[in-house]
């Protein structure tokens, strides 16, 4: 019976596999000829490190999971088996604890150089609203491994996360309950935020990473400058005239991204793995005490901002939901990124001084509020959080107005250095 | 007597309730296994008939502060025979029911707790700063009482080593490094160790501790050196591979 | 973008390097996960060497010990039983025990470091149950001359009283002797081996 022969022409043992499976194609369609723009700086090099640490993330909690056991009276003693006892099993922790923190981190830088650059506008809406389901999915996901080691940091903080929930009219109290799967959060809470976070989000970040890999390619990438590369090919291939192959020239400029991320990364994971108190939190090194809260309950740093803004909002008619509801507006309002954003051009270099302010104005208030949700409440704190939140909401509520009326500067043909 | 005493404790209720912050600073040091080996000593004479450190083998001791198996034996190990075992106490253990408090709830008012990752939980400079501000307190059962841990169950258990203080409260000491100010103590019964000797002890046991909470810790910080080396040498290598492709980009 | 002057000689030097140092930091990072696997410091304290007082065993008695969670027989043996250990060779498949089922301090007929007392495994070799001890003899449901020694009831193999095993039966090797030392004269320790020079 004869095979139609694969279009790449190749022979052997790849032919054989190119005739049954678009091996190949995949590697020409998303490797060596997706052109990407040629200016890429620094800020794009983010999104192969965040898929870095989610190899990391995954290897690591694989291993953990090996030794690890999600059980109430077992579970913060195989963390200390795996630290004493497991060879190399310190290290196989600190990898994990870090990368977590890690993966944030890049996150952020990530998801800043999207604001910039006008990563999120048409066509490439969709790449952006993938984007916000994984940080909805991480933050999820990083909640639940938190809870894990079943230190007092992790009980507490489970406690008042899932008593979020409790703020719901009515339902409450049951919806505590059925997601506990208990009075309190006990095993049963233990074991299924277990399945969550080594089964089910990892699989579901997986698929909506690959979702937001496939949607950046469809329409092709953004640059510095905000401006389509499609719009002026070679008429001869069909190639952007200021576009590269992806490999070999941004394979070999990650990799010194690489290099330099984890020259930082190794510097924590093996000199300063606490963190200074934030990547591994000083409570967390005793055991989970449901008689006992510790001084400081703070939130996982990464979450300061959104915690700041949920205990700045005053408790209006005896209920708290209106704290929630602000600090889950804060999230979702990053989905309406791409049409809250009226500007003719993208990119921040085109763009007047208006939008200028507005992004450094969020950007030190999102860093302000994240340091204000790791601290103890006082009038002061409550107040700047307070101004906080105004300011983080009014960036995306007030942007058809100002994006509108902001003045640009002429936005070149062709892609600078 | 009494009334200065409780004058003097709420005097000193403003900066001490601060000071439940360390008043001391103490930078730990576990690659002094002579420092190590002293602490782990006096740990098993002092401490490990209350306090158990659950989560340390006595074979990870000996291997990591190169101690002699049969030294081990024959000093450091009194609740066991297997180098394999963890190290235990004979006090019995915290009950799990509020209700049914265990024998030593019911000496002491609470179970003396594990210390395996004390000072990891609470750092160096709370231990190092708990062992050093016991202080006479005729209002409490055991007669002493603790700056950092105010209304501590534990008895001073190194007063035989330090001997017994007074707490003095007018004048404040300088300032504390975690805010308040250092206390001042006068030494009204002598121990068998002079006052420098004793804060010399309380440090070779601080570092112990710290050493116990993360047995691990010199070994990651040896391979890291190792690591960040290589990182950099593979870096210089990426750098002029980058270079020299990118020389194609104009 | 030019591909005019391109060193194809140095950019290959610069890859293959490159990739090189980076395969190194592969296998370096590899290590953590591939030696995380063997047993840990938990395993070995549970796997540790099992101490038994050896003082107050009658003659022909088996004690039962346990060692990494599988049965260590101890048996005294009677001069009786050590006589007849000659007298079956020629029904055994390893009477020279060939096959290193047991420490080397362990060899010859008597498969053990003091004859009289004898240390098996209680593993059949063939598919795991562990045998029955049978020194009373005649057995002549077990085997036409039976010396005593043991019979595994799964399949119906055969051992004498060192553990040998008979021909024609389904296990195919010698019951191993694990390795054990004696600390003195009424304590055998199990799992550790016997020091060179010491009897």
């Amino acid at each position: 019976m004869a095979i139609v022969p694969n279009p790449h022409k190749t022979t052997g043992f790849l032919g054989w596999i190119d005739d049954r499976f678009p091996l190949t194609k995949i590697w020409k369609d998303h490797i060596s000829e997706y052109y990407a723009p040629k200016n890429f700086n620094w800020w794009y090099t983010y999104g192969s490190l965040a898929l870095l640490v989610l190899v990391n993330q995954l290897l690591t909690g694989i291993w953990l999971t090996m030794h690890y056991k999600p059980d109430e009276a077992a579970a913060f003693d195989s963390i200390e088996y795996i630290m004493r006892d497991v060879p190399w099993g310190n290290i196989l922790r600190y990898l994990h604890s870090t990368g977590a923190s890690a993966f944030f981190i890049v996150v952020y830088l990530h998801m800043f150089r999207g604001l910039i650059y006008g990563s999120s506008r048409k066509p490439r809406e969709l790449v952006w609203l993938f984007g916000c389901l994984i940080y909805l999915v991480l933050m999820a996901e990083a909640f639940c491994g938190y809870v894990l080691p079943w230190g007092n940091m992790s009980y507490w903080g489970a406690q008042v996360i899932i008593n979020l929930f409790g703020t719901v009219p009515y339902i409450g109290q049951t919806l505590v309950e059925t997601i506990q799967g208990d009075y309190t959060p006990a095993d049963a809470t233990l074991n299924r935020l277990f399945a969550l976070h080594v089964v089910a989000l990892p699989i579901v970040l997986l698929g909506l990473v690959v979702a937001h890999l496939m949607a950046l390619h469809e329409v092709g990438s953004n640059n510095p400058d905000g401006i389509e590369i499609k719009k002026h090919k070679d008429p001869k291939t069909g190639i952007p005239l200021d576009g590269i192959p992806f490999h070999p020239y941004y394979t070999v400029k990650d990799i010194v991204g690489v290099a330099a991320f984890l020259f930082v990364f190794f510097i924590v994971v093996f000199f300063v793995p606490d963190g200074g108190g934030y990547f591994l939190e000083k409570p967390n090194f005793t055991p989970a005490n449901p008689l006992s809260t510790p001084d400081h309950i703070t939130p996982a740093w990464y979450f300061g901002a959104f915690y700041a803004m949920l205990r700045a909002v005053p408790a209006f008619f005896n209920t708290q939901i209106w704290g929630v509801i602000v600090m889950f507006g804060a999230v979702l309002l990053l989905f309406f990124l791409p049409w809250l954003d009226r500007s003719p051009v993208k990119s921040i270099r085109y763009r007047g001084p208006y939008f200028k302010i507005a992004v450094t104005l969020f950007a030190v208030s999102f860093v302000v509020l994240n340091w204000l949700g790791m601290q103890p409440t006082t009038t002061l704190y409550t107040l700047l959080a307070q101004i906080g939140t105004f300011i983080y909401y009014a960036f995306f509520l007030a942007m058809p107005w100002y994006t509108s009326i902001d003045s640009t500067k002429p936005v070149p043909d062709r892609v600078t250095e | 007597m009494k009334r200065l005493t409780l004058l003097a404790l709420c005097l000193l209720a403003g900066p001490a309730l601060a000071a439940t912050e360390p008043p001391y600073s103490f930078k730990p040091d576990t690659t002094n296994t002579s420092s190590l080996q002293r602490g782990a000593r006096d740990f098993m004479n002092y401490c490990s008939g209350c306090h158990s450190l659950k989560y340390l083998r006595y074979n990870r001791l000996g291997k990591d502060l190169e101690i002699p198996d049969d030294l081990l034996k024959q000093h450091l190990m009194f609740t066991s025979e297997k180098p394999g075992d963890h190290i235990l106490s004979s006090m019995p253990a915290a009950s799990k029911d509020p209700t049914a408090p265990s024998a030593s709830e019911t000496w002491f008012g609470r179970s003396p707790p594990d210390l395996s990752l004390t000072a990891r939980e609470r750092g160096a400079d709370w231990v190092y700063s708990y062992l050093m501000t016991f202080y006479l307190d005729p209002t409490r059962p055991t007669g002493v009482n603790n700056l950092v841990l105010p209304g501590a169950s534990m008895p001073h258990v190194l007063g035989q080593l330090q001997g017994y203080q007074k707490l003095i409260v007018d004048p404040p000491g300088e300032p504390a490094p975690h805010g308040g100010h250092k206390p001042k103590f006068e030494l009204v019964q002598a121990g068998s160790l002079s006052p420098e000797d004793y804060k010399a002890a309380v440090a070779d046991l601080t570092n112990f501790l710290v050493y116990a909470a993360e047995p691990g810790r010199n070994g990651r910080m040896a391979l890291g050196a190792g690591v960040l080396a290589f990182v950099v040498l593979f870096g210089i290598f990426a750098y002029l591979l980058k270079v020299e492709y990118w020389k194609d980009v104009h | 973008m030019s591909k005019e002057g391109v060193d194809v000689g140095r950019r290959r030097f610069l890859t293959l390097t490159t990739s090189v140092v980076g395969a190194v930091g592969a296998g370096f990072a590899a290590v953590p996960f591939i030696a995380s696997l063997p047993p840990s410091e938990r395993a070995k304290a549970l796997g540790a060497p099992v101490t038994i007082d050896i003082s107050k065993m009658e003659p022909g008695q088996q004690v039962v010990a346990v060692w990494r969670r599988q049965p260590v027989w101890v048996i005294r043996r009677t001069p009786a039983m050590l006589a007849s250990l000659d007298k079956v060779v020629g029904q055994l498949a390893d009477p020279e025990s060939e096959v290193p089922q047991q420490p080397d301090y362990a060899r010859g007929a008597a498969r053990a470091i003091k004859p009289e007392y004898m240390v098996l495994k209680g593993i059949c070799t063939h598919l795991g149950c562990s045998p029955k001890f049978r020194p009373e003899f005649p057995a002549p449901e077990i085997a036409a001359d039976w010396q005593g020694g043991f019979f595994c009831p799964c399949h119906g193999s055969r051992f004498d009283l060192s553990g040998r095993v008979y021909k024609g039966v389904p296990a195919p090797t010698n019951l191993p002797v694990p390795p054990h030392r004696y600390a003195d004269d009424r304590t055998l320790v199990i799992g550790e081996d016997q020091p060179e020079g010491v009897a």
